[in-house]
């Protein structure tokens, strides 16, 4: 679908020294990241840290203040945005869509004709256990399902790189854990350079290779800690594995300090 | 840094396949299997959703309960205003009666109505005068008021330049420009046209620039990360949400439009319900004068139920307005 690794360019997506304040305030100064093709990492940090600034600088929703950013080879805002996709907090659906319809928004948005954009998307759409509510609308969605469909949406965008903005926060905790099993295997079966932000620690380790920390407001990357995401297992074999938990105690101890 | 999954990527990780590639995994670590709670789509959490999932489409064998629910609801809905105007129009004519107010001063309820019938002959053909210059006067509002919104959404200079206008156009009173418009425009259809089109034109941008304004900006950007250009940011996004908005402002400009008409009508016509007004009046046939202004209502709610209709079919995913409300 996309890409193969690269472009020519070795790095995916590369931050140095990004800056970016609002009306003064620094929400962002001197971040440094550098992340590899393919490769899955999360950013944890406090509240109001700009985990969510950093996420739309990457994307090319922000531009920085200080600083470069490189998206497969890309600098201008512009350029970046056309190869990122962005997964709001809020899964955004639209009402007056049904569930095929808001998922394949973005094949729509390509030029292609509306029933020609829904049999491209069905396929992952059964794939991702929605088969059966196509018609459905958002509001009869449960919230485990309208964040599945709005994870395919990001998906159908057809991009090298997923900006994934905290996309559990607002479910309940089992929900919650039952989709973070879920996009362990989506993202295995449709690999992407991912970038997850999170301030839930078992997420970040459980799904991504590497978690960069990042501070107080203004935000910069503390470290990068090695996270669980290649373990095999199901979620909760790997959740009570003694390698993950010494990750996770590692990790919170970075956090913690 | 990636170590390998269990199986190549690229082969199904959902439904069934992925649900028998980790049952092994699970036994081959000694834990009990429960039963897909891990969220491999399909299985574990698929049911429980499933369950609150759609809602809304009653089987047939509750049709009755669910027609005998509708027209409770309906009583409920249209029952007090009945009842309130049918006292109104019992004191009215009470009143009339007991205190013997002589005909072309107050004529009662049951006059007017006989007149009605009476006139009918004079009032049927007035009434599609004005009927035709109220719908197509609505209609030329809501084309032009409805395009104007989009165009002065899309030019943030436009909208600089045009809004302080649009309002000050506003101050000047319809009923003053009336006759400069039969002046210009002639005794014919064009002046009524010309005078309902803008007295509704107003509220229609008014709340079309609100709602496309109005629209969630985390929806827009949320659009660009998905490729959308300007246009289709507009056609997918913004008017689909701005429609409740621009319904309300459709809704407003109906009630006004009959007024449009009949100052049009005043303001030099030969025919219409204003017309026969305007004739009546030295007449003392007061009573004809409120046949017609039952008319008049009686169209200005007929075209506020078709808006509302159509906003039915346009929004269907609005929240509905209870019975209750």
């Amino acid at each position: 679908m996309t890409s193969e690794a690269g472009d020519g360019t070795a790095r995916a997506i590369d931050l140095a020294g990004v800056g970016k304040a609002f009306s003064g305030l620094a929400a962002l100064a001197g971040v440094h990241l550098s992340l590899p093709w393919r490769s899955r990492t999360a950013i944890i940090g406090p509240s109001g840290g700009g985990k969510t600034t950093l996420l739309q600088v990457i994307a090319g929703l922000l531009e920085p203040d200080t600083g470069l950013v490189w998206v497969a080879g890309a600098t201008t805002a512009r350029q970046r945005l056309a190869h990122c996709a962005l997964m709001p907090q809020r899964d955004l659906l639209l009402p007056w869509r049904t569930a095929l319809d808001n998922a394949a928004i973005a094949v729509e948005n390509r030029g292609v004709g509306r029933a020609e954009a829904r049999r491209r998307t069905h396929p992952l759409f059964e794939r991702f256990g929605l088969a059966g509510f196509e018609r459905a609308r958002p509001a009869e969605l449960s919230g485990g399902m309208r964040q599945r469909v709005s994870f395919l949406r990001t998906l159908m965008a057809d991009k090298d790189v997923l900006l994934l903005d905290e996309p559990f926060g607002a479910l309940d905790s089992i929900t919650r854990a039952q989709l973070q099993g879920w996009l362990r295997e989506a993202m295995d079966a449709v690999p992407r350079t991912v970038v997850l932000v999170t301030h839930d620690v078992e997420e970040a380790l459980l799904l991504c290779q590497r978690v960069a920390v990042l501070s107080q407001r203004p935000g910069h990357v503390i470290t990068v800690l090695a996270g669980a995401g290649g373990l095999q297992g199901s979620r909760r074999e790997i959740v009570t594995s003694p390698e993950f938990v010494s990750l996770k105690e590692q990790a919170l101890a970075v956090i913690g300090s | 840094m990636r170590r390998p999954v269990s199986t190549p990527p690229g082969k199904s990780a959902a439904g069934d396949g992925a649900e028998r590639r980790t049952e092994p995994l699970l036994r081959a670590s000694g834990t009990t299997p429960p039963v897909g709670r891990c969220g491999v789509p399909g299985s574990g959490d698929q049911p429980a959703e499933a369950r609150e999932a759609p809602q809304g489409r009653p089987p047939a064998r509750e049709a009755d309960a669910a027609s005998a629910a509708r027209l409770r609801s309906a009583v409920r809905h249209y029952g007090p205003p009945a009842l309130l105007t049918l006292a109104a129009l019992g004191l009215w004519e009470l009143v009339v009666r007991l205190a013997h107010i002589p005909e072309y001063l107050l004529p009662a309820p049951s006059q007017i109505a006989a007149d009605l019938a009476a006139d009918w002959a004079v009032l049927g053909p007035a009434l599609l005068v004005t009927l035709r210059e109220v719908l197509i006067g609505f209609a030329i509002a809501a084309a032009a008021g409805v395009g104007l919104a989009v165009l002065l959404h899309l030019s943030p200079m436009a909208r600089r330049a045009v809004y302080p206008l649009l309002i000050g156009s506003q101050t000047v009173p319809i009923i003053v420009l009336a006759p400069i418009l039969v002046i210009m425009l002639g005794y014919g259809i064009a002046p009524k046209l010309v005078i309902v089109a803008l007295i509704c034109f107003f509220p229609i941008v008014v709340n079309g620039i609100d709602g496309l304004r109005s629209v969630d900006p985390e929806l827009i950007r949320m659009m660009r990360t998905l490729d959308a250009s300007r246009w289709a940011i507009l056609r997918r996004v913004e008017f689909p949400a701005a429609l409740p908005t621009i319904f309300s402002g459709l809704r407003i400009a109906a009630t006004f439009a009959a007024i449009g008409a009949v100052f049009g009508e005043w303001s030099g016509s030969s025919q219409g319900l204003g017309y026969v007004m305007l004739a009546a009046t030295p007449n003392l046939l007061t009573s004809r004068i409120f046949a017609a202004i039952v008319l008049l209502t009686a169209v200005a709610l007929a075209l506020f139920g078709v808006v509302s209709l159509l906003e039915r079919i346009f929004v269907p995913w609005a929240p509905r307005r209870s019975a209750h409300d």
